[in-house]
């Protein structure tokens, strides 16, 4: 562009260079290229200086005027555009040029009224109103659209091209359109008028949080995994297991309640107390190792012992003496009682009592076992001397003991607290004289357990626990016979006879033995209250025991201070075989192994052991037991599995003997048989001998 | 409790034992009647002496475990009757 007024006349040769030729356009171009004059007028003083290539003119010819014509023609158009002519096959020269120069185009977004568009619009702002008014201007519309066609041409230049056959286009859609319903046309607002609007929405800030956690607690763990340490967990699972299973057997919440404040107790009062209480199993355990070692030699007698010299001994047999139990607590009572526990086979109950009727006092009841002869397992005592005792063979942790006061009560040895778990009394039924036996029943049909108790006061009792309490029924009143007395009014009164002892039938359930002071013996039924079934005129003093051999079913054995031992078929009114001792026979056991062999011991220290089959007349062994002289044995029993007896003595020691070869003989048989064990055996070999004596008896 | 505490008493007093301790399962002596080093070389020999039985024991067969543990030399007996936590050893002379 050129600056056309701006020029000063002193530089005129510029002005030439419109007209001239192409030298002068290179000045254009160099002049062009110059940084403006203004910059030069203000860096420079205001003295004008010759560019060197200035023209030189004369004076004539710098004042000669020009003249200039002010046309509109376009400088940059080409003044001469030649087209070829195919017709003529030369350049034509264009006789017209367009001197149009466009400097500035923009397309707006304002639309004429007039316009097409324009009415368009309008026309859609009336839609509301929705008359027929709209209809008119539709009309209209088409006929200046073909009026309105020309004058658009001639702004080509001015307006979009793109106008001419939008405008035509649109023409058409608008009359296709018209026709339609009137909100169709809302769709198609601009369609090619498109503006884009974008909108930025605001970004927000990213910002980084972090956080760290403090790390977990690690501890080191360590275990062996070995086959035992999984044995144990699943065994403490199947536990737990059954112990939730029984939870919810349990019914009331109330059981539950006081359970769980009795474990709370117990769990507070363990934590308190030392732990010391823990060790109690080992320190059994310890204690019965420490025994065994001061015992060893004993212990080894027990299980290894067996005395050579029999075999010189013809048919003698000896009893070596093993064990001493004494308690220095019990060391003034007698021994009144002793049994053996029907489970655990070494285990053995003591009674502690006093026979002397003036000098009574309390009782004491001690349960030892063989693997600890210094200390016993359990002690309890009581007021009254304890005259007798007996251990259920179902429930082998309860004792019934019978007192000299005439009450009976119950041990549990599982609670081994000093007092029983039930007693009976004076209201509820207890004797009036000493219990001189007791004895488990079978459980009733209730299965309610019961036993049986004898006394001097000639009743003979049976006790039932029901419901935690003592029931006694009176079972047989032992009546003299021969002594009822005529009393005034028609009265009947009897004399008690006072019982001292008695055994059950092993198979025979209702019927029982009974022993008198008197030294009779009933046989006695449990369902005949009146009556017994027969008497045995057994003994001129009082029976101290008797006894139903293990084995035969028909015989039994009795024993009285009168220094005899009897042994009677209890169909036959006199006995069998009776052997005199010398001495009061304090107690008499049948063996449990074989039903020809007993044992009896004597107030004179002495045991005897009698073996039928082998001696018919004498005893096979005949051994004072106990040390000093004065010593009387009260009590024996065979223990059921080893070959060793207990003796207990009125000092208040039991002795645990062991029964030499010969005494445990089996029967011979003969070569080539094989030796038969076994109940039927033993009953045979009894059989024969009854027989034998029978035969002598009818003989005589 | 007292029962134990008589126990240990009547072991104690029994011919021929010379001393007996108590050890917890991590083989530190609770109670003891012997003097302090020797209690302390006892009681950690011989904890780990019974965790290697009872391991043979219950290897062997996982149902089985070890009841007590007899140690017999030449001038007396040790005896160790381990427990759920503790260990009991006793040591007795059985010539007397």
């Amino acid at each position: 562009m050129l600056p056309a007024s701006a020029k000063v006349p002193h530089k005129p040769s510029r002005r030439q260079s419109i007209s001239m030729g192409r030298g002068t356009r290179k000045r254009d171009e160099d002049s062009g290229t110059e940084v403006g004059e203004g910059t030069d007028e203000w860096t420079q003083s205001k003295a004008t200086v010759r560019p060197p290539d200035q023209l030189e003119l004369t004076d004539a010819e710098l004042k000669e005027e020009f003249t200039r014509i002010l046309t509109a023609n376009n400088p940059h158009a080409p003044q001469n555009i030649v087209t070829y002519s195919f017709k003529e096959g030369t350049y034509k020269l264009i006789g017209f040029v367009n001197q149009l120069a466009v400097h500035f185009s923009q397309v707006g977004n304002l639309i004429p009224k007039d316009s097409d568009e324009g009415r368009r619009q309008h026309y859609r702002d009336e839609l509301v109103a929705g008359s027929q008014e709209s209809a008119k201007v539709v009309i209209s519309e088409t006929e200046n659209l073909e009026e309105d066609e020309e004058p658009k041409e001639l702004e080509a230049e001015a307006g979009s091209q793109t106008d001419v056959p939008a405008a035509g286009a649109a023409e058409k859609v608008t009359e296709e359109l018209i026709t339609p319903v009137q909100p169709k046309e809302r769709m198609l607002t601009n369609k090619f008028n498109f503006s884009e609007r974008a909108s930025q929405t605001f970004n927000h800030r990213l910002r980084d949080r972090e956080c760290q956690m403090e790390p977990p607690p690690r501890t080191n763990f360590s275990a062996t995994a070995n086959q035992w340490e999984i044995y144990d967990a699943y065994v403490e699972e199947l536990e737990k297991q059954e112990k939730t299973k029984e939870k919810e057997k349990t019914k009331t919440p109330v059981a539950k309640k006081t359970g769980k404040m009795a474990m709370r107790k117990l769990m507070s009062v363990e934590s308190q107390s030392d732990d010391i209480t823990k060790v109690s199993q080992a320190a059994k355990i310890v204690e019965r190792m420490v025994n065994q070692n001061t015992y060893d030699d004993i212990a080894q007698d027990f299980k290894y012992y067996e005395d050579a010299a029999d075999e010189y001994r013809d048919q003698e047999g000896t009893l070596l003496p093993l064990w001493k139990f004494q308690n220095d607590k019990a060391k003034r009572l007698a021994v009144t009682a002793l049994c053996w526990n029907p489970k655990y086979r070494d285990l053995f109950a003591v009674g502690h009592g006093s026979y002397d009727f003036m000098k009574q006092s309390r009782g004491m009841l001690l349960l030892y076992s063989m693997k600890n002869p210094s200390f016993p397992e359990y002690i309890f005592s009581s007021e009254s001397g304890i005259m007798c005792l007996d251990m259920h063979v179902d429930h082998p942790y309860l004792v019934v003991v019978g007192h000299y006061d005439g009450n009976v009560a119950i041990y549990n040895l599982k609670k081994p607290h000093s007092q029983p778990s039930f007693r009976s009394s004076a209201k509820s039924g207890k004797h009036t004289e000493p219990v001189w036996q007791v004895k488990w029943q079978k459980d009733d049909m209730d299965q309610n357990l019961n036993f049986f108790s004898v006394s001097s006061d000639g009743r003979i009792v049976s006790w039932t626990i029901v419901k935690s309490e003592l029931v006694h029924t009176d079972v047989i009143k032992l009546k003299v016979e021969g002594s009822t007395m005529e009393v005034s009014e028609g009265l009947q009164l009897h004399t008690m006879g006072c019982g001292t002892a008695f055994d059950f039938h092993k198979e025979i359930d209702y019927m029982f033995l009974v022993g008198t002071e008197e030294g009779k013996i009933y046989k006695c039924s449990k369902s005949y209250s009146s009556q017994f079934l027969d008497t045995y005129d057994a003994h001129n003093m009082a029976v101290d025991a008797v006894s139903w051999n293990p084995f035969h079913t028909k015989v039994f054995m009795s024993c009285s201070s009168d220094w005899t031992v009897k042994i009677w078929d209890h169909t036959i009114k006199t006995p069998m075989f009776i052997y005199d001792l010398n001495s009061a026979v304090g107690d008499v056991a049948w063996a449990p192994y074989s039903s020809t062999v007993f044992a009896a011991v004597t107030t004179d220290g002495k045991a005897h052991v009698f073996d039928l089959a082998i001696n018919k007349y004498e005893a096979i062994c005949n051994q004072p037991v106990v040390a000093k002289k004065k010593n009387k044995i009260t009590h024996v029993q065979f223990n059921p599995i080893h070959p060793i007896i207990i003796v207990g003595d009125d000092r208040g020691h039991v002795t645990c003997l062991k029964l030499s070869p010969n005494l445990r003989k089996m029967p011979k048989e003969k070569k080539g048989q094989e030796v038969q064990k076994g109940p039927a055996v033993e009953i045979a070999k009894l059989d024969k001998l009854l027989n034998l004596v029978r035969e002598v008896k009818t003989k005589t | 409790m007292a029962e134990v505490e008589e126990t240990l008493k009547r072991i104690q007093s029994h011919k021929g034992v010379i001393g007996n301790m108590v050890v917890n399962a991590e083989g530190i002596p609770i109670r003891t009647t012997l003097d302090n080093s020797t209690t302390v070389q006892y009681a950690g020999l011989l904890h780990q002496l019974t965790t290697k039985a009872r391991s043979t024991v219950r290897d062997i067969d996982p149902q089985n475990d070890l009841t007590f543990l007899r140690i017999r030399s030449k001038k007396h007996e040790i005896m160790v009757a381990p427990d759920k936590e503790y260990l009991l050893i006793v040591i007795q002379n059985p010539c007397e």
